[in-house]
C-alpha cells in the first residue's frame, strides 16, 4: 500500500538544530554570556522587557541571547513565559516623584527646581565609530564625580504648572477601580485609557515612532513640548494581605516623559494645557515620548476633536502596534495555504474559461 | 485514572486553571449564542499569533486523559505546523494522539473539515485567524458589533452581489461566508467553500478559537448553517473533473500538484487521512507511480508491488 | 459558618486539574445537546446538604474570582463554602451574577431580574443553576433548536407551569437571555437560551 510521505517532523527537529548551530556562530569566538548582555546591551534589554511586558534584566538577557539578538522574537519568549507565571497580586502605584533621578530634562523651562541633570545620553555624542571598541579597548568607565550631589527635591514638571491650575488634571476614574489588565482581558472599545497606556507601553517602539512622528508632522493636531523626561530607579512595594502593611521588593529603573500639549478650554473650564503621558522600563527615551505623544493624540475622543488621522483612532493604534501579534500574524503567511489557494486557481481558470467562451460566441454571432 | 507523562514544569495542557475556567465559561456562553463570537481573555502563547493559538487553547482547555487528539492543517496530518501542534500537545498533556479521524475526540483544524462524516461526541476544533466576517466591508470593530447586534447584514449581499455582476460569480472561494442558526452571519475559517454544507446539521460540536483576535465562537450539533446566496445564484461548491490521482476519489477537495516544469500537474486529495484509507481499502488512482517517482507516497510497510 | 462542617471545608473536587476537566466536558456536552440528561462522575466530596452534588461540581468547575455569584435563600448557607473553594464573590443583586443558584421549587425571582446580555454582548448573561428534586418525571415539555436532533422530551420535576412561561419568554429574547443547568442529585441537563420550548404548561 501507498502512504503518504511524512518528513515533517523530522525536518523540524532538524530545523531546531540548526538554529542552534546558527545562534552559536564561529565556534572560535568566545560564547556571549547573559551577564554580558545584560551589562553591556542594557538598551535592547530594556526594549524586551517593555514589549515582553516583564521586568526581569536576566531573563531578557537570556531572550536576546536565545533568539540572536531578533528583539521581537526576544518580547515574545518573555510573554509567554510571563502567562505561566503565577499572580501574587499588584504593587502599590510606584511613585515617580521620589525617583532616584539619573537624567532629568525640561525642554520648557530654562531652568527650574532640581536642574537640568543630563545623566547618560546619546544626544551629545558625535555618530562617529569608535575603533577602540572594535579592538576591545573600552578603557575602565570613569565619569567624574558631580562636586555636589542632586538637589533632594525633583519636582515634576507637570505638576509645577498644575499647581498653577495651567495644566490637565490627571484625576483616577470615579471610585479608582482596579485598573484592566491588558494580559488578562479582551480589549474592548472605546477603550479607557489604562488600556491604552498598557497597550501602548508593550507598543512596538518602532511603530509609535513612526506614529509619533506622523502627528508632528501633521498626519494629528498635537504641538507637543517636552515638559519633563526623567529617568532613575524607582521602588516597588506590595502590601501582602496577610500582614497589612508595605513591603519592599526592590527597584525598577523607568523612563518617563510628559508631554504638554496645546490648551483647551470651555465655558465652564477655563484653559490650561493637555497631557500626554508616556512610561517605560528601562532607559528608554524614544519609547515614552513616542508613547507620550499618541497618548495625547488618541484623547482626541475626550477633547472632542475630529479623529481623522492614523494616529487618533484607538481601534487602529492599539490593534496594530503590538509587535508579537503583528508578526505572528504576517509570519503566518508562510504556513501551508495551498487549500485555499487551489480555491482561487480553480475560480479564476473557470472565469476566465467562461469569459473566452462568451467572446468566441459573440464573435461567431457577428460573423 | 490514566496517569500521563506530562512536561513537569508546566501545568497539565498548559494554561493555568484560571485560564482554562475563563475559557471555558467563554465556550458555554459561545454554545449557548451559535455564532456569535465571545471576546476572551487570550494568553500569550509558546506558538506564535496567527499560527494556531486559539484553537490551542480551545483544545487545552478541553483536552483530558481519555481523549486522542487529532491535528490537521490544509487536511493533512503531516503539514509542519501541523506535526508542530500535534508536538505541542504530546508534551503538555501526554495525550494520545492520532490520524484517523474516526478515533478522534477532538479533531483541531486549520483550513478543512475531514472528509469523513463526524459522528456526535466529536469536536471539531478550528483555528481562526480573522473571526469578524464583515472585517472586509467595515474595518471598525465597533461598527461590526453594532452591525451583529442588529443583524444588519444587507453590505455582506451588496458585496457578493457585486461579485455576480462582475464575474458571473460570487468571488470567494474560502471563508465563504454562513448565516448560522438563522441569527449571525458567521466566518467558517478559511476552509474551502467544498466545505461549507458539512457545517450544516453536523452531529458533531465545532468551536472555534481566534487566539490575535481573542475571540470564541461555536455551532452546536444538529444546527442550521447556511452559506449566504440568492435565489438566482444558489450556493454552489468547487468540483474537479478529475478524480484524485493517489486514491480515485471523486467526492473530495482536491490539491493540485505540480508535477514538472512544462505543465504537469496531478489532483490530489487534501485529506490525507482520507486518501490512505481509501488506497488502504484498495482504490486506486492512476497517477500512484508518478507520485511514488516524486517522493510524494511511499509504498509503506507491507506493501506489495501490484497493490 | 455554623451552618458549615468544617471538616468538610478542605474537600472540593477530588482532583482539581482532571476533575473538573471531567466536570467541564460533561457541561459542555449538556450545552451542545440540550435536555439530554448527563450524569457527572463521581469527583466530589464534602458538598453542603442543601446543594446537588452536580451544581457544586458545576460551581466549582467553572467559578472563581472573577464571577460573582447570587444565592436564592435555600442556598444562602453554602457561601462560606463556595468562598472558600472559589474565592467568587457574591452578588447583591441578581442582575450583577456570572452564575446563580434557584430552587425549582421555591423561585421566588424572575429570570428578567438577571443580567440578559446587552446586545453588542449577549454572553455576559447569567447562567442559572435550577434545583429540581428529579430531571425526570415532571410536566414534560418538548425542547427544540441548536443541538437536538429532531426533538427532545424534557421532564424535571417542581417546574411551576409559571417557571416555563419565563423560560419560553427568555427564548423569545434570543439572542439575549439567561441560560440554565437544571440539577438534581449528581445530574445534569442544559437548556441554553436557544431552546425553544413547546408544551402544555
Amino acid at each position: 500500500m501507498y502512504v503518504a510521505v511524512k518528513g515533517g517532523e523530522a525536518a523540524i527537529l532538524a530545523t531546531h538544530d540548526l538554529v542552534a548551530e546558527e545562534r552559536r556562530g564561529d565556534v572560535s569566538v568566545p560564547e556571549i554570556s547573559v551577564e554580558q548582555i545584560r551589562e553591556q546591551m542594557q538598551l535592547s534589554v530594556a526594549r524586551v522587557m517593555n514589549e515582553g511586558s516583564l521586568y526581569d534584566e536576566d531573563l531578557g538577557a537570556l531572550a536576546l541571547k536565545q533568539t540572536q539578538g531578533d528583539l521581537i522574537e526576544a518580547a515574545f519568549l518573555m510573554r509567554a513565559y510571563r502567562t505561566t507565571l503565577p499572580r501574587f497580586g499588584s504593587s502599590v502605584p510606584v511613585d515617580t516623584a521620589t525617583m532616584a533621578i539619573r537624567r532629568r530634562i525640561s525642554a520648557t523651562y530654562k531652568d527650574l527646581p532640581g536642574g537640568q541633570v543630563l545623566g547618560p545620553t546619546y544626544d551629545y555624542t558625535h555618530r562617529l565609530f569608535d575603533f577602540t571598541l572594535m579592538a576591545n579597548g573600552e578603557h575602565a568607565p570613569a565619569a567624574t564625580a558631580a562636586d555636589h550631589s542632586l538637589d533632594a527635591a525633583m519636582p515634576r514638571v507637570p505638576d509645577i504648572l498644575g499647581d498653577e491650575g495651567l495644566m490637565e488634571a490627571e484625576v483616577p476614574p470615579q471610585h479608582d477601580p482596579r485598573p484592566f489588565d491588558l494580559t488578562r482581558d479582551p480589549v474592548e472599545f472605546p477603550a479607557g485609557r489604562d488600556v491604552r497606556l498598557q497597550t501602548l507601553s508593550r507598543g512596538d517602539e518602532g511603530f509609535l515612532l513612526g506614529l509619533a512622528y506622523s502627528v508632528q508632522r501633521g498626519f494629528g493636531g498635537n504641538h507637543p513640548f517636552a515638559g519633563e523626561i526623567r529617568m532613575g530607579e524607582v521602588a516597588v512595594s506590595f502590601v501582602p494581605e496577610e500582614l497589612g502593611f508595605e513591603i519592599d521588593l526592590g527597584e525598577i529603573t523607568l523612563t518617563e516623559c510628559q508631554m504638554v500639549n496645546q490648551f483647551k478650554g470651555s465655558i465652564e473650564q477655563p484653559p490650561q494645557f493637555t497631557r500626554g503621558y508616556g512610561l517605560a522600563f528601562g532607559h528608554a527615551e524614544r519609547k515614552a515620548m513616542s508613547m507620550a505623544i499618541i497618548d495625547r493624540s488618541l484623547k482626541a475622543r475626550e477633547f472632542g476633536e475630529a479623529a481623522e488621522y492614523p494616529a487618533q483612532q484607538e481601534e487602529f493604534v492599539l490593534y496594530h502596534c503590538d509587535n508579537v501579534e503583528a508578526s505572528g500574524f504576517v509570519e503566518h503567511l508562510k504556513l501551508p495555504h495551498y487549500v485555499d489557494f487551489q480555491g482561487e486557481l480553480e475560480l479564476l481558470r473557470k472565469i476566465r474559461r467562461e469569459q473566452k467562451e462568451r467572446l468566441a460566441e459573440r464573435k461567431e454571432a457577428a460573423e | 485514572m490514566t496517569m500521563l507523562q506530562h512536561d513537569p514544569d508546566y501545568n497539565f495542557g498548559y494554561l493555568d486553571e484560571q485560564t482554562k475556567r475563563m475559557i471555558r465559561r467563554a465556550l458555554l456562553k459561545a454554545v449557548a449564542i451559535p455564532g456569535y463570537q465571545v471576546p476572551f481573555g487570550s494568553r500569550e502563547m509558546p506558538l506564535a499569533r496567527g499560527w494556531g493559538t486559539g484553537g490551542i487553547q480551545i483544545t487545552a482547555a478541553l483536552i483530558g486523559p481519555e481523549d486522542r487528539l487529532k491535528v490537521i492543517d490544509q487536511g493533512a496530518d503531516d503539514t509542519t505546523n501541523a506535526v508542530s501542534i500535534r508536538r505541542f500537545f504530546a508534551r503538555v498533556s501526554g495525550v494520545a494522539t492520532t490520524e484517523e479521524t474516526s478515533e478522534a475526540s477532538i479533531i483541531q483544524t486549520r483550513h478543512r473539515i475531514p472528509e469523513k462524516p463526524l459522528d456526535e461526541g466529536q469536536i471539531l476544533v478550528y483555528q481562526v485567524p480573522q473571526p469578524e466576517p464583515l472585517r472586509k466591508l467595515e474595518p471598525s470593530e465597533v461598527e461590526t458589533r453594532k452591525m451583529h447586534a442588529w443583524a444588519e447584514y444587507g453590505a455582506m449581499h451588496v458585496r457578493l452581489y457585486e461579485d455576480i455582476a462582475r464575474f458571473g460569480h460570487v468571488a470567494t472561494t474560502y471563508s465563504y461566508p454562513v448565516m448560522v442558526n438563522d441569527r449571525y452571519v458567521m466566518s467558517p475559517t478559511p476552509i474551502p467553500k467544498f466545505d461549507n454544507p458539512k457545517m450544516d446539521d453536523m452531529p458533531a460540536l465545532q468551536l472555534f478559537g481566534a487566539g490575535r483576535e481573542k475571540r470564541i465562537y461555536a455551532i452546536p450539533p444538529y444546527t442550521k448553517v447556511k452559506s449566504l446566496d440568492f435565489e438566482d445564484h444558489p450556493f454552489t461548491i468547487q468540483s474537479w473533473t478529475e478524480p484524485c490521482a493517489l486514491c480515485a476519489a471523486t467526492d473530495s477537495y482536491l490539491d493540485e500538484v505540480i508535477t514538472d516544469d512544462h505543465g504537469g500537474r496531478m489532483f490530489v486529495c487534501s485529506d490525507s487521512s482520507y486518501c490512505e484509507d481509501r488506497r488502504a481499502k484498495g482504490h486506486i488512482g492512476k497517477e500512484l507511480a508518478v507520485a511514488e517517482a516524486l517522493d510524494y507516497v511511499d509504498r509503506g510497510e507491507g506493501a506489495s508491488h501490484d497493490a | 459558618m455554623s451552618a458549615l462542617d468544617h471538616s468538610s471545608l478542605a474537600m472540593g473536587l477530588a482532583d482539581p486539574v482532571f476533575g473538573s476537566q471531567l466536570v467541564f466536558r460533561t457541561l459542555l456536552k449538556a450545552f451542545a445537546a440540550p435536555g439530554t440528561i448527563f450524569d457527572l462522575p463521581e469527583t466530589i466530596s464534602g458538598v453542603p446538604e442543601q446543594l446537588p452534588s452536580a451544581a457544586a461540581a458545576a460551581l466549582l468547575t467553572m467559578a472563581d474570582y472573577e464571577t460573582p455569584i447570587w444565592l436564592a435563600k435555600p442556598f444562602e448557607s453554602i457561601r462560606p463554602w463556595l468562598v472558600f473553594h472559589t474565592g467568587a464573590s457574591s452578588s447583591r443583586e441578581p442582575a450583577e451574577a456570572k452564575f446563580a443558584v434557584i430552587s425549582a421549587e421555591h423561585s421566588d425571582v424572575s429570570l428578567s431580574s438577571f443580567h440578559q446580555g446587552d446586545e453588542r454582548y449577549p454572553d455576559l448573561s447569567t447562567t442559572l443553576i435550577v434545583v429540581c428534586s428529579s430531571l425526570e418525571g415532571g410536566r414534560p415539555v418538548t425542547l427544540d433548536g441548536p443541538g437536538i436532533k429532531d426533538t427532545i422530551v424534557f421532564a424535571p420535576k417542581d417546574i411551576k407551569p409559571a417557571l416555563w412561561a419565563e423560560i419560553a419568554e427568555n427564548n423569545a429574547l434570543f439572542p439575549l437571555g439567561v441560560d440554565l443547568i437544571f440539577v438534581a442529585g449528581a445530574k445534569l441537563a442544559a437548556l441554553p437560551r436557544s431552546t425553544q420550548i413547546s408544551g402544555d404548561f
